[in-house]
């Protein structure tokens, strides 16, 4: 028989405020097992400590349940108060009578009731409690970052000026992301190339750092410290190892119908070809969904004129195994598609953009060379009308947009009308905009000079529909502070489109167990306090794959999360979780549904020679669980049909002996 | 009637045990009554010729008995299988419940067995039993022989037959017949028809009559734990079952999932209980909704294969649409 301390928290008035706690002492006093209940302010103060710790001792406790905080706040603080006094940690339960009573509860009678039923399931899970030991596992001491962007550059240079090797993998057959492809960066107008590429060039030469660019992870297994990652080097055709990224092929090649991704579609591309200038790798790729040799076997231009002979039409998916301790997320964002905005003319006239195009018309390696041309004719546009909140905020039943604020379209607006008007003084600059939020370092000082510099016209209204005219664009919208409706006779309009987590993010959440919310961005362990660490242990996020962010946010959440890989890689042992599964050989049928649904791979299956009656014996399979591998999901606990599988500290007697208490 | 005879199964079994393949065989002797067939194990052609049966009453599935059979020292059994039987000898051998190498099987085509309470209810004091084309000819003690349409007097699970086809032998008697496309979840439909209050008192009503004498869980091929959830007190499940009026519900419930996604309907529940509860359409229920779920599956249909419940593919439906579709269903 257990001998039980019951310690009550008030937690100031977080508790006592809806919950009677002496009421709540004084029932679980009279619980089985239970010789000693208190309560008290503040528990988990040292003074709280101290009395958990001295009743340990005076009543010889063996086991204790502190009604308080979720077990994700004091779980810990309240094991080491019980390691100190002498007793193991595992016996030590929270029952969790704030987040899921008082702070839910209005009525101080209702309140009161569950904190004790919460108590009583809590006492009797600890009667049979059982003492736990844990066990160590070592750390592979590599990461691997997926995504090439900022984000992913940035937190792959931090680890490995750390000291530790780093696998950078990238979708694209270059690193640079999203940030290669702007202009000017808000709010001090530097050219993103000239900040980007030294780090491109960084992360090339780095000699801890190896980039496997074209490159998908396709299945991650293990878990924090030991994870095993296949990572498919999709066939470019061309020999990265010998590419010298000369170019000449890019010049030869005959396919020239070919829409540039880089340049958004706006101008072609050459069957073969290296994305932009300061590509990293700067190597050739070979699109065989347009290269002639590789659809009909007729043509080989490209091998002829390679010096280096590193085209290589046969070449094919490769696939790479590698360990790593530690995982970060990087997978970044895209602007979401304006298909189905028919109100903006987007599908019908080539003079309606999105944010992104335009940044691309505006940059020097751009389609137009960086000159302010119109996709349709190739003139210069006098009136541009820019609309804000395209597909951002809005309501929950609208299928085509997002509710939540792409946060970075205020600001991008305003850097590409105040760069316009400053290029051509001659062009009328219009935005149509909600709200303009600008909370960032020098943000609004910036839109102000948009404003009262640069005579940027900002309407607050939304536009209702652009209908092309002959060669104009009719933009109607209303003016909600002039009080009027507007028609403006554009020549471009230019839409700030939402951006949405990559499509790649979904199946890699699924295959790292992380997970995410309901717009598929990333979900951080902890909203405000661990915003970088995914709720699966050893995978952290980086950057717009948790959430909409700038590049100075990106930039300083890839190194937060870097500095939490360095912390994991630094250890050489982690000591495991000991609430892992455990098989009863005797019961053990060795069916293998467990085996079958592990995500982790702990559980094989050995052959087992069992004593029968008569002198006889029987060799039976039976599930054997490797302790370092098991994480204590539980999942073969309930796949198992004859209950031979368990899981420490989380056994289904205790369960049932919970939900017992609760039913009573 | 059955186009396989007796005398063709004794002359096989003769056969195997003379030529040395096998050293014992599986196979139906009378009970106390001749329509109470009983699994039995012969060893020699004397004992076969003297007792082996073979008639429209041997419905019994023997897969499950080879487990035991497997765990003796000795050389091989045979074993005879008919095409529902092949499943639970496959689905036996995915949860490595058996060693293959230990058993000698040979497949039996089946024209469906007679449900014995219907005929019961046709004649009565039944002293013999035999089979004559497309009838059963009964002999009664009061009547002389009578003969019934075998397919009037057809077991349901027969009726609704899911597959001519042998999915694992090591000879087969007989031609080798195909999938049939099976009515089997017209039942189940008809109990998702009902509202939920309906559907209560149904289950209410058969499950009352169940007596608790195992029968059931002690023939299923799929329950063939080493230790039954039942029989162990550490469990928790077996107080938990008994402990209320409420009983025989939880413990079928249970069983019911125990064998969710392993269970290849092969109806010996529903065949063995002494008060005729239709307990295969519990299972039939779980069948169909993982089908709806998750694509056709059969569990039984090959070894090896990934049973729905215990494989994740990125297609599957999240719980929550499994849910709203079970509700729905």
């Amino acid at each position: 028989m257990q001998r039980i301390g019951v310690f009550v928290c008030w937690c100031g008035s977080n508790i006592a405020g809806t919950v009677d706690v002496h009421a709540v002492a004084d029932a679980l006093k009279n619980e089985p097992g239970v010789v000693f209940s208190t309560q008290y302010q503040y528990m988990c103060s040292q003074a709280g400590q101290d009395m958990i710790k001295e009743a340990i001792k005076e009543h010889r406790l063996s086991g204790i349940v502190i009604c308080s905080c979720s077990p994700r706040m004091h779980e810990a603080t309240f094991r080491k108060t019980a390691q100190a006094a002498g007793l193991n940690p595992y016996m030590v339960e929270i029952a969790n009578i704030r987040e899921q009573c008082s702070w839910i509860h209005k009525d101080m009678a209702e309140g009161t009731e569950k904190a004790i039923i919460l108590g009583k399931a809590a006492i009797a899970k600890v009667n049979l409690n059982a003492p736990l030991t844990p066990g160590e596992s070592p750390v592979t001491k590599r990461a691997l970052v997926i995504g090439g962007g900022i984000a992913g550059i940035q937190t792959a240079l931090d680890i490995a000026d750390a000291g530790f090797e780093v696998d950078i993998v990238e979708k694209n057959p270059t690193i640079g992301g999203k940030m290669a492809q702007l202009d000017k960066t808000f709010p001090t107008l530097d050219c993103a190339a000239c900040i980007l590429t030294p780090k491109m060039v960084d992360v090339a030469q780095h000699e801890k750092i190896r980039i496997f660019s074209f490159s998908e992870v396709t299945e991650v297994k293990g878990f924090v410290g030991n994870f095993t990652a296949r990572i498919m080097k999709k066939a470019r055709y061309v020999r990265e190892d010998i590419c010298t990224g000369c170019g000449l092929c890019t010049e030869k090649c005959p396919q020239k119908k070919v829409p540039n991704e880089f340049n958004l579609g706006m101008d072609n591309r050459r069957a073969v070809y290296i994305p932009f200038a300061q590509a990293v790798p700067k190597v050739a790729t070979i699109d065989p969904n347009y290269c002639t040799m590789l659809k009909s076997g007729k043509c080989g231009l490209c091998a002829k004129v390679c010096t280096a002979g590193a085209i290589d039409y046969k070449q094919k998916d490769e696939f790479i195994e590698e360990k790593y301790g530690a995982i970060v997320v990087a997978t970044g964002f895209n602007p979401i598609s304006m298909e189905k905005y028919d109100e903006f003319a987007y599908n019908q006239s080539k003079d309606v953009v999105t944010s992104l195009e335009y940044e691309r018309i505006m940059n020097a390696a751009g389609p137009t060379a960086g000159k302010l041309l119109r996709p349709s004719d190739g003139k210069h546009p006098h009136t541009i009308v820019f609309v804000q909140c395209v597909g951002s905020r809005c309501a929950a039943c609208d299928e085509r947009g997002k509710e939540y604020c792409s946060k970075i379209c205020c600001m991008y607006t305003a850097k590409h009308a105040m760069l316009t008007r400053d290029k051509y003084p001659d062009t009328d600059v219009y935005v149509f905009y909600i709200d303009v939020r600008t909370p960032g370092k020098n943000f609004d000082e910036f839109y102000r000079r948009a404003v009262e510099d640069y005579g940027v016209h900002y309407i607050k209204g939304m536009v209702g529909k652009v209908t092309p005219d002959g060669d104009k664009l009719i933009v109607r919208g209303s003016d909600l502070i002039g009080n009027k409706q507007l028609n403006i006779e554009a020549d471009m309009v230019v839409l700030a489109a939402a951006i949405e987590p990559d499509k790649s993010a979904r199946p890699l959440a699924t295959m790292l167990t992380a997970s995410m919310d309901t717009n598929d961005f990333f979900t951080e362990a902890h909203p405000k306090l661990r915003p970088v660490e995914s709720p699966t242990a050893g995978v952290f996020l980086s950057g717009a794959c948790q959430g909409p962010k700038d590049i100075p946010d990106t930039v300083a959440q890839a190194g937060a999360a870097a500095s939490k890989v360095i912390g994991l890689l630094a250890k050489n042992k982690l000591t495991g979780n000991p609430c892992v599964a455990k098989s009863d050989e005797l019961m053990c049928n060795g069916c293998s549904s467990c085996e079958r649904v592990c995500p982790y791979g702990a559980i094989t299956y050995v052959d087992k020679e069992f004593r029968m009656p008569n002198r006889t014996t029987l060799v039976r399979r039976v599930a054997s669980v490797n302790e370092a591998v098991c994480q204590g999901c539980g999942a073969c606990t309930v796949a198992c049909p004859s209950g031979a599988m368990d899981l420490k500290g989380f056994a289904n007697k205790q369960i049932m002996a919970e939900v017992d208490a609760i039913c009573k | 009637m059955q186009k396989i005879t007796r005398k063709m199964l004794i002359d096989k079994a003769a056969e195997l045990l003379q030529n040395g393949t096998v050293d014992r065989v599986l196979g139906w002797k009378n009970g106390e009554f001749v329509y109470d067939v009983t699994p039995a194990l012969f060893t020699d052609a004397e004992a076969l010729e003297k007792d082996f049966v073979y008639n429209d009453f041997c419905g019994a599935n023997f897969s499950k008995y080879l487990i035991a059979e497997t765990r003796k020292q000795g050389g091989k059994v045979l074993v005879f299988l008919k095409t529902c039987d092949t499943y639970s000898f496959n689905q036996l051998l995915t949860e490595h419940r058996f060693d293959r190498e230990k058993v000698y099987a040979v497949g039996i085509p089946c024209e469906g067995m007679a449900d014995i309470e219907k005929v019961k209810k046709a004649v009565d004091g039944i002293i013999a039993v035999d089979g004559k084309d497309d009838k059963i000819v009964v002999t009664s003690l009061y009547d002389g022989d009578v003969e019934l349409d075998a397919q009037a007097v057809m077991a349901e699970r027969c009726i609704v037959c899911k597959s001519k086809k042998h999915v694992a032998y090591d000879e087969l008697m007989g031609e080798e017949g195909e999938v049939i496309e099976s009515a089997r979840f017209d039942e189940v439909e008809k109990l998702e028809k009902m509202t939920a209050d309906e559907r209560f008192a149904f289950w209410q009503n058969e499950l009352s009559k169940c007596i608790r004498c195992n029968a059931c869980r002690n023939v299923c091929p799929a329950c063939t734990c080493e230790k039954c959830v039942f029989d162990n007190p550490d469990s928790g499940v077996e107080n938990k079952a008994a402990a209320d009026s409420f009983e025989e519900k939880m413990f079928h419930i249970i069983r019911a999932f125990h064998v969710a996604g392993r269970c290849t309907d092969c109806g010996e529940c529903s065949r063995v209980c002494p008060q005729n509860i239709p307990l295969h359409l519990l299972n039939r229920k779980f069948i169909k909704d993982i089908n709806s779920f998750y694509g056709d599956y059969q569990a039984g249909a090959e070894v090896g294969s990934r049973a729905p419940l215990v494989n994740y593919t990125t297609e599957d439906l999240e719980p929550g649409e499994a849910v709203e579709k079970g509700a729905n269903n």
